[in-house]
């Protein structure tokens, strides 16, 4: 039973993943960049929960969604102040960047919130579901986050395919030039991916700090870099590959923490990726892209 | 002869600005014996003084992996710390069988080069064919993994010879003649107290001289070709893998150096957040930036400046890593964005400095 209940909670931890990944995904399609402060978009996100709640006294559902809104913003911020004024710079400018934005935003949190992490009070209310006469326990935030995962993958999937702005943003992600020749604003588009993909980091602080509750400045980066080695996993650029990715490798982690170690979790979690990286670069559903001259 | 003319005019030029920057580095360790010998530097700037040169090295190297070869690598700290656990390894297994200080000293800094750019080598080999951006995450996952593993490792040592578990320092079964070497998350302690202000500097001049002159030489310049363009450097027939895994492994066996020097340097050894962390790695890719990306001498001014004035401005400490991600944002959009490069060239001062980084470079 022990090893049904490691892989429940992995999946529901890897359901999280693929949603942080959702959002790297996404960006990295459509702006052509790795987006290092999206982790902490997520701690960000975590303390305006907090605070809303805590604080404020505010229902929760307020809280996530006044996290998802102030995300969003955050997002389309860092995305006009920094990002936009590089975009034809080289990838090594704007990954700098990028590296200083996360920075920036760790620091800003250390300075208004302090150094000793707060305990977070879940958003999720639901008890536990118990089978199989108690042996077999599924915690409330489990039971919320695998459906919100699905839901938000397939919405997200269909926003694409069908909307106006969606498809946009696949042109955008194919050719950024031939896409303004027809009349799609790239600014818009790759701003309004910025808010989607910051708004589902809120979503995705939500569930995470629901079921692991310790909340500091530098909690957003380090499953941050997971969801990005989740994204590279399954293929970069592809929304199923997201989702793939990071329940496969929320699996792995939390199996390894059970079973191998769990100091060194994090650690094969890494070694996965330069796995992946050495036998197929492109990831399990990514496509080969052949670089034009 | 016009041309001719400009090469020797550039040959010298390099040598000189080398000279220089030498010479400024033995005048300041001058001035710094002299102050030690006459009481007048605090026991605040003694403590700076290796530390200084390991900094230095560290921004140095990475410059190689960002400035001159174009590829970000946030794993720095990782090669470091390869470099002085292995280092600070090597020399307390051999504290009891070397005597001589100078001739132990010397290998156990040759061993904790090896060993990093060993690992510089595993690393490049997996990511240097693929695009930049992987590079960055991959780096950063050794880092991780390094520290990670660090600490679950015990490594002792008896009349059998070595004993290794990943579990604790019981399980090692070490006969009573023995002794725990890297303990694990408690790290190693006990390391000779080798390193000194002479030797971290003697080790600065001869990695700045190695680094400057790989630049100028023929790999540098392929090195630099396909940092500008790697298709266009293909195409002239340069083996890209070579030639990348060169300056990276070199990048990473400095750094080891510097791991070394920095282990050698305290009493107690171990792999934490805050000492071969993602932030350290950061915290040189800052002295990279501010220094100026592809700038050597640059690097070191900015080493030697952002290690001292925080020792100076202990107010602002809280503020500091926010300063820092503040210039790196700053930095990175007034040297690319379009509209602040046609600012720049429109004013003529700016102009001025312009033209004369351009003729350094």
């Amino acid at each position: 039973m022990s090893f049904i209940t490691y892989l429940i909670k992995g999946i529901s931890l890897g359901s999280v993943y693929s949603i942080i990944a959702l959002g790297y995904t996404m960006v990295y399609g459509i702006a052509k960049m790795l987006n290092f402060a999206h982790g902490d978009v997520i701690m960000i996100g975590g303390y305006i929960i907090f605070i809303t709640m805590s604080s404020m006294g505010m229902n929760p559902a307020v809280a996530v969604l006044a996290s998802i809104v102030c995300c969003a913003a955050l997002g389309v911020t860092i995305e006009k102040i920094a990002y936009k004024p590089l975009r034809k710079a080289s990838s090594l400018a704007v990954l700098i960047t990028a590296i200083g934005v996360s920075y920036l935003l760790q620091n800003v949190a250390l300075l208004i919130f302090g150094a000793d992490s707060k305990s977070f009070t879940s958003v999720i209310s639901i008890p536990a579901l118990k089978l199989a006469g108690d042996k077999l326990t599924i915690s409330g935030e489990t039971l919320i986050t695998i459906p919100a995962c699905i839901i938000i993958m397939v919405s997200l999937s269909i926003f694409i395919k069908k909307s106006r702005t969606g498809r946009a943003m696949l042109a955008v992600s194919e050719d950024k030039d031939a896409a303004v020749l027809m009349g799609v604003n790239v600014s818009k588009t790759i701003a309004i991916t910025f808010a989607i993909g910051s708004s589902l980091a809120a979503v995705a602080s939500a569930l995470m700090f629901s079921a692991y509750p310790s909340l500091s400045s530098t909690s957003g980066s380090m499953p941050g870099i997971k969801a990005f080695v989740a994204a590279v996993f399954g293929g970069i650029g592809s929304i199923p590959g997201a989702m793939l990715g990071g329940i496969l490798l929320g699996v792995i982690e939390i199996l390894s923490r059970a079973y191998i170690s769990s100091q060194l979790a994090d650690a094969i979690v890494f070694v996965i990726l330069i796995i992946v990286l050495l036998v197929k670069p492109t990831g399990i559903l990514g496509k080969k892209m052949h670089e034009k001259v | 002869m016009n041309n001719r003319g400009n090469i020797f005019e550039r040959i010298n030029k390099n040598t000189r600005t080398n000279l220089i920057t030498i010479g400024i580095i033995i005048l300041a360790y001058m001035v710094f014996q002299i102050m030690i010998v006459t009481g007048n530097l605090t026991n605040l700037m003694q403590g700076l003084l290796v530390p200084l040169c390991y900094y230095s090295i560290l921004a140095i190297s990475l410059n190689l992996t960002v400035g001159i070869l174009g590829e970000l690598s946030l794993g720095h700290a990782g090669f470091m710390c390869v470099g002085a656990f292995t280092g600070a390894f090597f020399s307390n297994s051999m504290v009891d069988i070397i005597h001589n200080t100078f001739l132990r000293f010397s290998l156990a800094i040759i061993t904790g080069a090896i060993f990093a750019a060993l690992f510089g080598t595993l690393i490049g080999v997996v990511v240097l064919r693929l695009r930049g951006d992987y590079l960055a995450i991959v780096t950063l996952a050794f880092g991780e993994i390094i520290k990670n593993v660090i600490n679950v490792l015990y490594i002792g040592f008896d009349s059998r010879g070595f004993h290794i578990s990943m579990k604790d320092s019981v399980s090692l079964n070490l006969l009573g003649d023995g002794k725990v070497i890297l303990n694990g998350a408690k790290g190693i302690t006990g390391t000779p107290n080798d390193t000194t202000f002479t030797v971290s500097v003697i080790l600065l001049i001869a990695i700045y001289l190695i680094i400057t002159n790989l630049i100028h030489s023929r790999s540098g310049r392929a090195i630099m070709a396909i940092r500008d363009n790697r298709i266009a450097a293909e195409s002239v027939g340069i083996d890209i893998t070579k030639f990348k895994l060169l300056a990276f492994t070199l990048s990473a066996s400095m750094a080891g150096i510097a791991g070394v020097l920095y282990s050698h340097n305290i009493s107690s050894l171990m792999a934490t957040p805050k000492n071969f962390g993602y932030n350290m790695s950061i915290m040189i890719l800052v002295f990279v930036v501010l220094g100026g990306i592809g700038n050597i001498r640059g690097s070191i001014i900015a080493a030697v400046l952002l290690t001292l004035l925080p020792e100076y401005l202990r107010f602002m400490n809280d503020y500091r890593m926010l300063i820092y991600a503040i210039v790196l944002i700053i930095m990175m959009i007034f040297n690319w964005n379009p509209a602040c490069i046609a600012w720049r060239k429109s004013h003529p001062i700016q102009r001025l400095l312009r033209t004369k980084i351009k003729k350094e470079a």
